[in-house]
């Protein structure tokens, strides 16, 4: 019953925001232009949603005309360049952050070129990103490895630094050498500080693919409501802002319910 | 010279740490020969130099000077021949319980078979079969303790080295958890150091108490304690032996609370 009334009580603000936001519509207090009614913008995400041309089976498969909506080959492009820049980012950050963490030597070596670029938002590579790698998807995917790679780094770093010292010990005196120790202890100890890495890093890859598609690529979530804007379809734009919100939404479910499961044991730790 | 019937000989071992620029004496020849299956307490105050001394054991924390030598070999490094419980438990959060208990036997390389084998009659033993899945963190700190102790017993080392492990349980869980610590310690002969400072715990499990100073940590008063097994502790000797170790401690307490005082009136 508590349950229900959470969930009734948390509907509440948005449908009023929606009324309100009907009732500018409605009264004519607002231009259409400037901010279209919520049925418009229903009506324009379906028209984005659904596949453009009418379905013939000699072009393929029904499941695959499904997919050949605008809305849904931009929300694959957005997520591709997503997955490949993520993976590129956090698959550097994360041996490097071991080795920052374990070693002093290491840390000494890379934390100051570190600490110089890490303040440097993402987006301030774009010229050198296109001057490098021209347009199209790797300079996008460029911006969104630099998107993850700090995030990613910097709790890695500190898992690995914040490892206490008592599993160490016990380690030692269980005789682990320093293999058993990197891998059995030092690396799951850390894994809470890496998942919440990863999951920062995701959200900063999220944004930067926004940005990124919007200047360099011309497909994919935040190139299309950049376009829109062209026609002064301010429909699709809120439409195609919605979307981008409901998929940051979905990764950041998917990638905290991943943690949550890989992470059974952490869950409202308080000893070890 | 050490006596050949020692399993743990502690000879003249000096221990000083650097503190605020200033020199602490934690441990000041200390002198201990203990035989092999001696289960010993070692009591005292907050500072008086029993965790450094069982670290020391332990190799976590060599001595200064001195030698420490177990079946006549000096100590340079932990090993799993000295297994330790811990006060805060220190079991790994990310093991379950038997993962945790199989962790050291895994590390000597033991084939799966054997380790499966061995880690099942060490639950059962401790009474943890029930919670063989489980993680730490759903475990109470009795439970926890025990798993820990399981933990060490896998290893079959022939030490156990104890500090303060019941120090953080209510007082039901601790004379239940020493009731089963003292089932296994004769069932095993194992040589145990346990580090306490509650005079109660060290006259209901030890076969000698060995009271230390405050800082430097000297040996106050090495005490064989001859009462027949199962203690009762409220038999007129055993109080008779708490009134006396009572009072030691006091002197020593007191000497800790002088010299905070003192600390802080500097500070």
């Amino acid at each position: 019953m508590k349950g229900y009334r959470h969930a009734a009580s948390g509907v509440l603000v948005p449908l009023a925001a929606l009324a309100f936001w009907q009732l500018l519509s409605t009264m004519g207090w607002v231009n259409a232009t400037i901010l279209p009614s919520p049925g418009a913008v229903v009506v324009k995400w379906w028209a984005y949603l659904r596949p453009l041309e009418a379905f013939d089976p000699n072009q393929g498969s029904y499941l695959k005309w499904c997919f050949t909506g605008e809305l849904i080959q931009d929300t694959i492009g957005s997520l591709y360049r997503v997955l490949v820049g993520f993976a590129i980012g956090g698959g550097l950050a994360l041996p490097l952050g071991l080795a920052m963490g374990y070693s002093r030597v290491a840390y000494g070596l890379f934390n100051p070129l570190v600490q110089v670029l890490r303040p440097i938002p993402p987006i301030a590579y774009i010229p050198l990103s296109i001057l490098w790698f021209g347009l199209g998807n790797p300079p996008a995917v460029f911006l969104i490895s630099i998107g993850a790679f700090f995030p990613v780094l910097m709790n890695t770093v500190a898992g690995v630094q914040n490892v206490d010292s008592i599993y160490l010990r016990v380690g030692r005196n269980l005789g682990a050498n320093r293999l058993t120790q990197f891998t059995r202890i030092i690396l799951p100890a850390a894994t809470p500080y890496i998942f919440t890495g990863a999951r920062i890093g995701m959200g900063t890859s999220f944004i930067v693919v926004i940005v990124s598609e919007m200047i360099a690529v011309n497909n994919g979530l935040g190139y299309r409501i950049l376009e829109a804007r062209e026609y002064l379809w301010s429909d699709k734009i809120i439409a195609g802002m919605f979307t981008i919100g409901l998929l940051g939404l979905a990764i950041d479910t998917l990638m905290s319910s991943l943690s949550s499961h890989l992470l059974k044991w952490h869950r409202g730790l308080e000893q070890g | 010279m050490s006596d050949p019937a020692s399993h743990i000989s502690i000879q003249g071992v000096h221990k000083v740490f650097e503190s605020g620029g200033q020199e602490v004496h934690a441990l000041r020849a200390i002198d201990l020969e203990i035989p092999r299956g001696q289960f010993v307490c070692l009591l005292g105050p907050s500072g008086c130099g029993k965790s450094t001394l069982l670290n020391a054991v332990a190799g976590f924390s060599l001595a200064t000077a001195g030698t420490i030598t177990v079946d006549g070999t000096a100590i340079t490094e932990p090993g799993p021949d000295r297994g330790m419980v811990f006060q805060e438990y220190a079991l790994f959060p990310w093991m379950t319980v038997e993962q945790n208990v199989a962790f050291g036997l895994q590390i000597k390389g033991i084939d799966k078979a054997a380790i499966e084998d061995k880690v099942a009659s060490l639950l059962a033993m401790l009474n943890l079969t029930d919670f063989r899945k489980r993680f730490p963190k759903d475990l109470s700190g009795g439970m926890r303790q025990r798993v820990a102790i399981a933990r060490v017993l896998a290893l079959d080392s022939p030490i156990m080295l104890m500090d303060e492990p019941f120090g953080a349980l209510d007082a039901l869980t601790r004379r239940n958890l020493q009731d089963e610590l003292l089932r296994i310690w004769t069932e095993l002969k194992k040589t145990i150091i346990f580090v306490t400072h509650s005079i109660e715990e060290a006259l209901y499990l030890a076969d000698r108490t060995v009271v230390m100073t405050y800082r430097p940590g000297t040996i106050k008063r090495d005490l064989m304690v001859d009462l027949e097994r199962p203690r009762d502790v409220s038999s007129p000797a055993f109080n008779a032996l708490k009134k006396e170790l009572s009072h030691l401690l006091m002197e020593e307490q007191t000497r800790h609370n002088q010299a905070e005082f003192k600390g802080a009136a500097v500070d």
